[in-house]
């Protein structure tokens, strides 16, 4: 059972560098998984995987939606195919083809998706998007995961490549505090328990469950016991423990790194207002679109640090 | 060697079947159903190695996928008399709780088809994907793909018409039907398409020329596209008759989408012979 205690940093390394990691270790298990980027390959740093298995890996230049179609031609023939670009790029810019060629076809595509919210930084709101969580949640059949450090991630790819059917996986641009276990065990759609608590519910995904972790230790040493749980699948959401832990606390926040409609804090939501209706606070973006800085400069002014964390888990206790 | 006079019969109970599909349901396209029933007749019934008992892989089988999902009413007919799935079947098109879905899908599970088509332009980017399966798999069998002429307006197409080319995927082949129709009007005036072969020329291409309503020169072009391997993806130029077979449809977009009435559906079948014995309605 994990603690707040047990949940030091151990380094630092961006969640694409998990993704690589990742990818490598499942191309080693599975010869039928290939790559597939829109001339991002430098930014998926995945140079592993590509130079261990040069035949596996598919350039397709900057065509997305012929880069899904084609994933689309490759799972239909037994190939896992992963595909790798910007989340903007691999969502907003192709839901046609996702849609109609993957997730209505059922297909065994990856979606796999770097540079995610605004944490991708000075690029700006052209390439910080903050709606593919929703949109992905949306189609049916899509399992969406978005996991929260580098060994979460690694780990988050092989489990993708062992499960049938299509997923989104979004990870994204910086260095990021590595604080999961190495050998912590990761199952698709079950939740992942940092911290038991009673006063209040957070449920974090992505990049957030740091500042998560670091909020519920603000408030735990303020005396408030903080029921705090990753969430990295998103759809399916883990509803069994999602209800539990807001019947005992009776206060949520939700918190990640996407808009306030469509995500995380939606998806806690509809299924609380039908199984344990509990008052709920949202740290994410407030249906905006970002803009250029670096990512702590943007977290910061966009809601999602640590202080905007414990004010929320404060606004949801003071409703109970 | 093919039989013509034999796969011209087949097409003829094919166009009955895609009259006939389309009035039941009063719903559906058939004037480029019409248009290919000669292209798919000869693709499963001559030309293409295939396996009605159907494996969604097709390792060693050649495969035909349909971008221009509208015209589903050819598509299932033939995949039906080829015996992918009952004959009796075609009269649930478009009808709920039916495999035979208004555009093909994998979704209800119906034997024949590889991948959802409909919204344009995204099946030339799966049949690059599946050529290539084949050639990392060592599977030499060819992978044929229909896209309609207006479809060629949607930019996904382009993508492909540069990928297929630059990974040399020589067992591919793009038709395209150029009726020179689409639903709002001709092609030449709704979004001229200038041509083709000099298009996809320029991008890297083989090209090929035929007339698909001829049944003789349709196997006759489609067998040597499929033996090609000279490093270069193929695409075949198919002029057809939007409509063809039956007068009143033959050569206007009107009957892009739109079923007939009772007496029209008369007259049609009337100018089509019933070979292979109609579906029960």
């Amino acid at each position: 059972m994990l603690s707040l205690d047990k949940l030091q940093q151990t380094g630092k390394k961006a969640t694409r560098d998990g993704f690589g990691a990742g990818l490598k270790a499942a191309g080693d298990q599975h010869d039928n998984v290939v790559m597939l980027t829109a001339d991002l390959r430098g930014s998926m740093k995945s140079e592993d995987f590509i130079n261990t298995y040069p035949d596996r890996f598919i350039q397709c230049g900057i065509s997305e939606a012929n880069m899904m179609g084609v994933a689309a031609g490759l799972a239909t023939s037994g190939k896992i195919p992963m595909t790798t670009t910007f989340a903007n790029f691999s969502t907003g810019r192709v839901y046609d083809q996702i849609r109609q060629s993957i997730a209505y076809s059922d297909k065994n595509v990856k979606i796999c998706a770097s540079h995610a919210g605004l944490t991708l930084g000075e690029d700006g709101a052209t390439h910080q998007i903050l709606e593919d969580i929703g949109m992905m949640r949306m189609l049916p059949g899509m399992t969406v995961i978005n996991p929260c450090d580098y060994n979460q991630t690694k780990a988050a790819v092989q489990a993708i490549a062992d499960h049938h059917g299509p997923v989104y996986l979004r990870f994204g641009r910086p260095g990021w505090p590595i604080f999961i276990p190495e050998d912590q065990e990761f199952v698709i759609g079950k939740a992942l328990h940092l911290n038991e608590g009673s006063d209040v519910s957070i449920f974090a995904t992505g990049h957030l469950v740091w500042h998560a972790v670091e909020a519920a230790r603000e408030l735990e040493a303020e005396g408030i016991s903080v029921d705090l749980i990753n969430i990295h699948t998103i759809k399916p959401l883990d509803e069994e423990a999602v209800i539990a832990s807001a019947k005992k606390t009776g206060a949520v926040v939700s918190c990640e790194e996407h808009n306030k409609y469509g995500g995380l804090g939606s998806a806690i939501a509809e299924c609380l207002s039908k199984n344990q209706p509990t008052f709920q606070e949202y740290v994410a973006t407030d249906d905006t679109f970002g803009e250029s800085g670096t990512a702590a400069q943007l977290l910061d002014k966009y809601g999602l640090g640590v202080k905007d964390i414990v004010a929320a888990a404060k606004r949801a206790i003071a409703k109970k | 060697m093919a039989d013509i006079q034999e796969l011209e019969r087949i097409a003829s109970q094919v166009r009955r079947d895609i009259i006939r599909q389309v009035y039941l349901c009063q719903s559906g396209h058939p004037g480029g159903s019409l248009g290919n029933a000669d292209l798919l007749t000869a693709l499963y019934f001559e030309v293409m190695e295939n396996d009605p008992s159907f494996n969604m892989e097709g390792k060693g089988e050649d495969i035909f996928l349909l971008s221009n999902g509208h015209i589903s009413p050819v598509f299932y007919s033939v995949l039906a008399h080829r015996g992918y799935f009952p004959v009796k079947e075609l009269a649930t098109f478009r009808q709920i709780n039916s495999r035979v879905q208004g555009h093909p899908t994998t979704h209800e599970g119906l034997p024949g088809i590889r991948i959802a088509s409909g919204s344009l332009g995204q099946g030339p980017s799966v049949a690059c994907g599946m050529a290539l399966a084949k050639r990392m798999n060592g599977d030499d069998k060819t992978i044929f793909v229909l896209t309609g002429d207006g479809e060629q307006q949607e930019g996904q197409i382009w993508e492909a018409a540069l990928f297929a080319p630059h990974n040399k995927l020589e067992n591919l082949v793009l038709i395209i039907d150029d009726n020179g129709q689409q639903i709002d009007g001709p092609t030449e005036d709704v979004l001229k398409l200038g041509s083709f072969e000099d298009k996809y020329k320029a991008f890297g291409w083989d090209i090929m020329h035929m007339d698909g309503n001829n049944m003789a020169e349709t196997v006759k072009v489609l067998k040597e596209a499929q033996a090609k391997r000279n490093g270069k993806p193929t695409c075949i130029v198919m002029k057809t008759a939007m409509g063809k077979g039956v007068d009143f449809m033959e050569g206007t977009h009107h009957w892009h989408g739109k079923a007939p009435s009772e007496e029209q559906t008369k007259v049609a079948l009337a100018q089509l012979e019933e070979t292979l014995g109609d579906f029960p309605a």
